[in-house]
């Protein structure tokens, strides 16, 4: 059932990301990147990695995705049907991303990862929060601070850029 | 089918009805039938059935009762014409709205015009199976159940953005930007309301959710900061579902009726059901959260007063709750005027945001100290 499902998601997640980069509109090249986006937080779903998904689902898919929406309906030229690319263009290109796709394939296969004799579990938001705060071993404390020093950072960064200068 | 379990003196005496064994036997009788993949299969679509056909029906009581409700808010009868009371009207419309005719605009773009409403209705649909209606009756009892929640019911604004700007009309579009800016700002108060009662909770399960409120409700076991949580939760959802008064995405009076202008027929009632689909999961998201969810009304130490409430069965108390909800989702947009987008934009994140975070310090402080009821 696993197998199945799990050559389905695959499939249709080549499919749409050959879409994405292959469509000649871009608001569609938006929107088969939202398919697999989504697709990509359906394969964690498979493997119980609830967490993950969710935050892939809400992150990528509910978040970046609607500020790439939003921000292609503000430009000019959103309904714009690009020129068919050159064919050499298309050869170069396949021909590259094959080369980056066996590279990357071919490095997975050969490492050799350990394997452990402990079953699977789902993995329970309370050690995800532990391991974010706390800073013995396996903990994340400073990259956590880290990142929230440099969101902040960004928040106010945008309101400083988009705040109305009275003169 | 044997539904109402023994009560063991290891198991909590609180419950009575325990629809998890009516799913493990149906479970069993599947597997005893066929193989692990086809009985998954058979349940996949089991359930999906189930789901479908009751959205259909929750769909079309909804949209009955809102007449109603706005009927009598305006001192009228509303639908009186088709059955006893109007209550066969709904159905009438519904088989109306099957037979149009699907109409598309001209240069509009086909793909994303017919995707959109798919959109807007599977967000919904992945959000309804968290929803606990009874214990044992959940499609999806995630140990993130809360944060899954947020996650799938952000989606359905791309659905709408793609929607208004697909319909190649300006009123469409218009409507479709309002409409993202609200559900994009308005998510985060949603988002952290909720957060409060996760706090008091521990857990982001919904099942637990539930468990822990068999003392007493969070609305009142949590005091102050779960009232003010509540409070910005329906504000917040409501803007989420685009409801009035915050339903500015289509403004009648100004856009005709939004990103849906060029909808028709079945495509339209996509729409319309997500709508208020969202309206009843926002619903019984609040009376899961803070008003316990199946859970009867229990007191402390009544012994007899909380023993003769666990007969009564827990769907009647979940659909009680997410009634009364609903109606005061419905009083709200009924009563209120529509606002401006500034004000709306105001309200969010000049005093609902600032607020909730600073409740969900306050939350944090009184489970750290204790000072609430256990």
């Amino acid at each position: 059932m696993k197998e199945v499902l799990f050559y389905l998601f695959a499939g249709l997640l080549l499919l749409f990301s050959i879409l994405t980069v292959s469509s000649r509109k871009i608001l569609r090249a938006a929107v088969f990147l939202l398919f697999s986006l989504v697709l990509t937080a359906a394969l964690y779903f498979l493997w119980d990695y609830l967490f993950m998904a969710s935050v892939q689902l809400m992150l990528y898919a509910g978040g970046i995705m609607v500020l790439i929406v939003f921000s292609v309906l503000l430009t000019h030229n959103i309904d714009h049907k690009f020129d068919p690319m050159e064919f050499k263009k298309i050869i170069f290109s396949a021909l590259l991303s094959l080369v980056g796709a066996v590279t990357v394939i071919y490095v997975i296969l050969s490492h050799p990862f350990k394997t452990s004799a402990l079953a699977a579990a789902p993995i329970s938001p309370e050690d995800i929060g532990r391991g974010f705060l706390s800073y013995g071993e396996n903990g994340y404390i400073l990259p956590f601070e880290v990142i929230s020093i440099l969101l902040l950072a960004a928040m106010i960064g945008a309101i400083v850029i988009a705040k109305k200068t009275t003169k | 089918m044997n539904i109402i379990s023994q009560v063991t003196d290891s198991a909590p005496k609180y419950i009575i009805y325990d629809f998890g064994i009516l799913t493990s036997r149906i479970h069993e009788w599947l597997s005893s039938m066929m193989n692990t993949t086809w009985t998954s299969v058979v349940e996949m679509v089991l359930i999906g059935v189930v789901f479908l056909s009751f959205y259909a029906l929750v769909g079309l009581i909804l949209v009955y009762a809102e007449r109603k409700v706005c009927a009598f808010i305006q001192c009228r009868l509303g639908p009186m014409r088709v059955g006893p009371w109007g209550i066969f009207q709904t159905i009438a419309d519904f088989i109306k709205l099957l037979m149009k005719e699907l109409l598309i605009t001209r240069n509009a773009d086909k793909f994303l015009f017919n995707v959109a409403p798919f959109i807007v209705i599977i967000a919904s649909f992945l959000a309804i199976g968290t929803i606990p209606f009874a214990k044992g009756i959940q499609a999806l009892d995630f140990n993130v159940g809360v944060l899954y929640l947020m996650s799938v019911s952000s989606l359905g604004v791309l659905g709408i953005l793609l929607a208004g700007w697909a319909s190649n009309n300006k009123y469409s579009l218009i409507g479709a930007m309002r409409s993202g800016a609200q559900i994009v700002s308005y998510e985060l108060s949603v988002g952290l309301a909720l957060m409060v009662v996760v706090i008091f909770a521990g857990s982001m399960q919904f099942s637990e959710i539930v468990q822990s409120q068999a003392t007493g409700w969070w609305i009142w076991k949590g005091h102050i900061p779960v009232i003010i949580a509540f409070v910005i939760f329906m504000i917040a959802s409501t803007a989420e579902t685009n409801r009035g008064p915050f339903d500015l995405a289509e403004a009648e009076s100004e856009l005709t009726a939004g990103f849906h202008t060029e909808y028709s027929g079945i495509k339209f009632a996509f729409f319309f059901l997500a709508e208020y689909m969202n309206m009843f999961i926002i619903a019984s998201i609040a009376a899961t959260v803070f008003f316990g969810g199946w859970m009867p009304l229990h007191f402390g130490n009544f012994a007899a007063f909380n023993h003769a409430m666990d007969y009564i069965p827990p769907f009647v108390w979940f659909f009680s709750k997410t009634m009364f909800v609903i109606f005061l989702m419905m009083w709200f947009k009924w009563t209120f005027p529509r606002l401006r987008i500034d004000q709306l934009l105001t309200l969010e994140w000049k005093y609902l945001l600032p607020i909730n975070l600073v409740n969900v310090v306050l939350a944090a402080f009184i489970v750290l100290m204790g000072w609430y009821l256990i």
